[in-house]
């Protein structure tokens, strides 16, 4: 069945340009998929941005929309604090629990004091569960928005003025918002 | 069913015309055989160098309490010994079958790429001296898990980071090469006359891991470098103080992760649907919906990898939705090992240790599979997480699933390989006291799991101390034993009975119209279209 022309083609130059086509077919797969290894992070930002996955709120102060107050409904929103691993901070909500209504703004405040003999820039990260609820809960005002560099034995009292979506699901009753303290002197310098 | 003599070459030597000697022909080869030989025995030494992080694993944990190492040492230990597994026995190991068989199954003299071939396996020693050698320095050895989460490696590394991303980089170089090769290899090189529906299902099952490898080994380069760039150049993408996410650190990795698994796995598929056909003296059953169910497993690994994130707090629907994929995979794997059993139904079995391999195979894999199934459904998944429970699962899986294939295609091939026939009573020996072992060693560990003992624990409660003992005694029972397959494979290589070039008479494939041990060049000119006619895996 076979002739001498239709051998194996590994010796012809046909067979040679044939490997090179296709090795650069796939080197291209290779480099792309590097490039996608990288594009998922930017990915997976926007998709937790539409879905409100992982509890991640907004970044940036938003507005007020003034939709009106529901005062039918009541929504317990808890503060918890955290420190990361090796930051001397004092750092906990003023008060641990606040009922409101979805639509109407709310201020509270948390306190930190910075226990270490040397200055510190903190930063806290804050984190909403249940996760599915982060796009409904919106910040004003946020000390997280900004760093805070706090002197050796100073404290300080930081505000977070907030309210809750109207259109918060019904399911949801409880909200918990979450912030863990990074030092991040070494970052910012 | 070929029955044709081959007339024995009795002048090998003539073979050997432009092989250089002593180590340069090693360091220089171009030739598929001696770079499968070498990635071969790369990946043995690998085996026994990993099981040698193993049995001080399981000595320490032989009694509860601190013994023999430290917390951090043991930490090591376990993370090492998963990458060395993983990336420097398993993967090296079917990439060596590879190169010994893809050229001789598909007529071709060689693989396509010969120069890239030398190349891509000579680094891997590199990789491995980088990342052994990561023990001895002042650091120690890379201590936050083979699954390196940040911010294990980053924040909380304790220096073995960046020798840790070299190596990961140097063997994914490697692996993309060496896939590269296949892939060229079978679109390329098959002789005329085969098409790609004619392949034996072990090509198949190579060609589809190799288009893995080179969808996911890039990914994981990416991470990598994501992660050495966040220890040492101050990038935040999973450091949550900078705005990164140590969360879509694990969704990267096992974006690469889960298709990972299948490579270490399909290619086991492969080889099992060599030798029990060769075994059962029957075609193999369904070889069309073998190759539909090796792809569609192939396809669904990309879509499953949360399922290793259950507790990090998913909504609802994302667990939905990982778990019923998840589930989905059972049933093309199904369709295999149902395959493999209706193959054996009513064949003409014999029960030769490539055969008594392969049957542990279908049935220990699939206990491996069912537990994986287990660990499938989230519910339950929060109590298995983390615990001895995975860990029964993956080294049945990989142990009991992926080495005991490469036992069954190295029995299965070895006289093809060397010229003579491996010691029978040896090999005998070699399969049962792993088998018995090796489910001594992993049984157990589903009831320590599910009784709570967490993984990766150099210490445990007192009422795990019972199982402990007898999984570590299983533990260097089959350590111990795979020194036989070391004998039984250097007695062979020197020698042994002289093998005939179809050495089991059920066997299909064109590897056997050659001579044993196969030519040190083969199919300079194609096979016949017989030939390859006769190698036709399908049932007729």
């Amino acid at each position: 069945m076979s002739t001498d022309d239709d051998k194996a083609n590994i010796n012809t130059s046909t067979g040679i340009s044939n490997n090179n086509k296709t090795v650069r077919k796939l080197l291209l797969v290779v480099v792309a998929m590097f490039g996608f290894g990288f594009a998922l992070v930017p990915l997976y930002d926007v998709f937790c941005d539409i879905t409100g996955l992982n509890g991640k709120t907004n970044d940036t102060a938003a507005t007020y929309e003034a939709g009106g107050i529901d005062k039918l409904r009541t929504v317990k929103v808890q503060f918890i604090t955290r420190n990361a691993k090796g930051i001397p901070w004092e750092f906990e909500p003023v008060i641990n629990e606040i009922s409101v209504h979805p639509g109407e703004m709310k201020l509270v405040s948390f306190y930190a004091k910075n226990n270490a003999s040397h200055d510190i820039i903190g930063q806290a990260v804050p984190s909403v569960s249940p996760g599915l609820a982060a796009n409904y809960f919106h910040k004003i005002e946020c000390f997280c928005f900004t760093q805070q560099p706090l002197a050796a034995g100073k404290d300080v009292e930081m505000s977070l003025q907030f309210y809750v979506d109207l259109e918060l699901p019904a399911d949801i009753n409880t909200l918990t918002l979450s912030y863990t303290l990074y030092d991040i002197t070494e970052k910012s310098s | 069913m070929t029955t044709d003599v081959i007339e024995q070459d009795s002048h090998d030597e003539h073979h050997y015309d432009h092989k250089m000697t002593g180590i340069k022909r090693w360091l220089y080869t171009t030739n598929h055989k001696d770079i499968g030989t070498l990635y071969l025995w790369f990946a043995f030494i690998m085996f026994l160098t990993g099981g040698a992080l193993a049995m001080v694993i399981r000595a320490e944990l032989f009694q509860p309490g601190l013994q023999i190492v430290e917390p951090d040492f043991f930490n090591q230990l376990t993370t090492v010994h998963g990458l060395v597994m993983v990336f420097g026995a398993i993967m090296p190991a079917f990439t060596g079958f590879a190169n010994w068989m893809l050229p001789m199954m598909l007529g071709a003299p060689d693989m396509a790429l010969p120069r890239m071939n030398n190349w891509s396996f000579w680094i891997l020693p590199f990789a491995f001296a980088i990342l052994l050698g990561s023990f001895f320095m002042e650091s120690g050895a890379p201590n936050f898990g083979w699954t390196f989460y940040a911010p294990l490696s980053t924040t909380y590394s304790n220096g073995s980071t960046a020798f840790f991303v070299f190596a990961v980089h140097i063997m994914g170089i490697s692996s993309i090469m060496g896939a590269i090769n296949i892939v060229v290899t079978i679109m390329n090189m098959r002789a005329p006359g085969m098409t790609y529906m004619k392949m034996p299902l072990f090509v198949w099952t190579f060609f589809i891991t190799a288009y893995l490898l080179i969808a996911v080994m890039p990914v994981l380069a990416g991470v990598v470098t994501m992660l050495l760039t966040d220890t040492y150049f101050g990038t935040s993408f999973f450091d949550a103080a900078g705005g990164g996410d140590p969360v879509m650190f694990q969704h990267i990795f096992w974006f690469f992760g889960h298709p990972e698994v299948y490579i270490m796995i399909l290619p086991a598929f492969g080889i099992v649907s060599t030798t029990i056909p060769a075994f059962s003296r029957k075609r193999l059953f369904g070889y069309s919906s073998m190759v539909y169910a090796t792809s569609s497993i192939a396809l669904l690994s990309f879509i499953v990898w949360a399922h290793h994130m259950f507790t990090t707090g998913m909504p609802l629907f994302g667990e939905l939705f990982f778990m019923y994929c998840t589930m989905l995979i059972a049933v093309p794997t199904g369709v295999k090992v149902f395959n493999w059993v209706a193959t054996m139904w009513r064949g003409s079995l014999t029960f030769e240790t490539p055969m008594l391999f392969s049957i542990a195979f279908v049935i220990l894999f699939t206990i491996g599979g069912f537990s994986g199934l287990m660990l499938a459904m989230t519910p339950v998944d929060f109590q298995y997480h983390d615990t001895y429970f995975v860990v029964a699962h993956f080294h049945y899986v990989l142990v009991t699933g992926s080495l005991f294939s490469l036992y069954a295609g190295a029995y299965f091939w070895l006289p093809k390989w060397t010229g003579h026939m491996y010691n029978d009573t040896l090999s005998k020996w070699h399969f049962w006291c792993s088998l018995i072992s090796v489910n001594l060693l992993f049984f157990p560990m589903h009831f320590l799991g599910l009784a709570g003992m967490p993984r990766r624990i150099p210490d445990y409660a007192l009422q795990f101390a019972d199982f402990n003992k007898w999984v570590s005694i299983g533990g260097f029972a089959f350590g111990l034993s795979q020194l036989i397959f070391l004998a039984v494979v250097i007695k062979c290589i020197r020698g042994g009975e002289k093998a005939p070039a179809k050495p089991w008479d059920g066997a299909i494939g064109l590897e056997w119209t050659v001579a044993s041990p196969a030519p040190y060049h083969t199919f300079s000119t194609p096979p016949s279209q017989q030939d390859i006619d006769n190698a036709d895996q399908h049932e007729h």
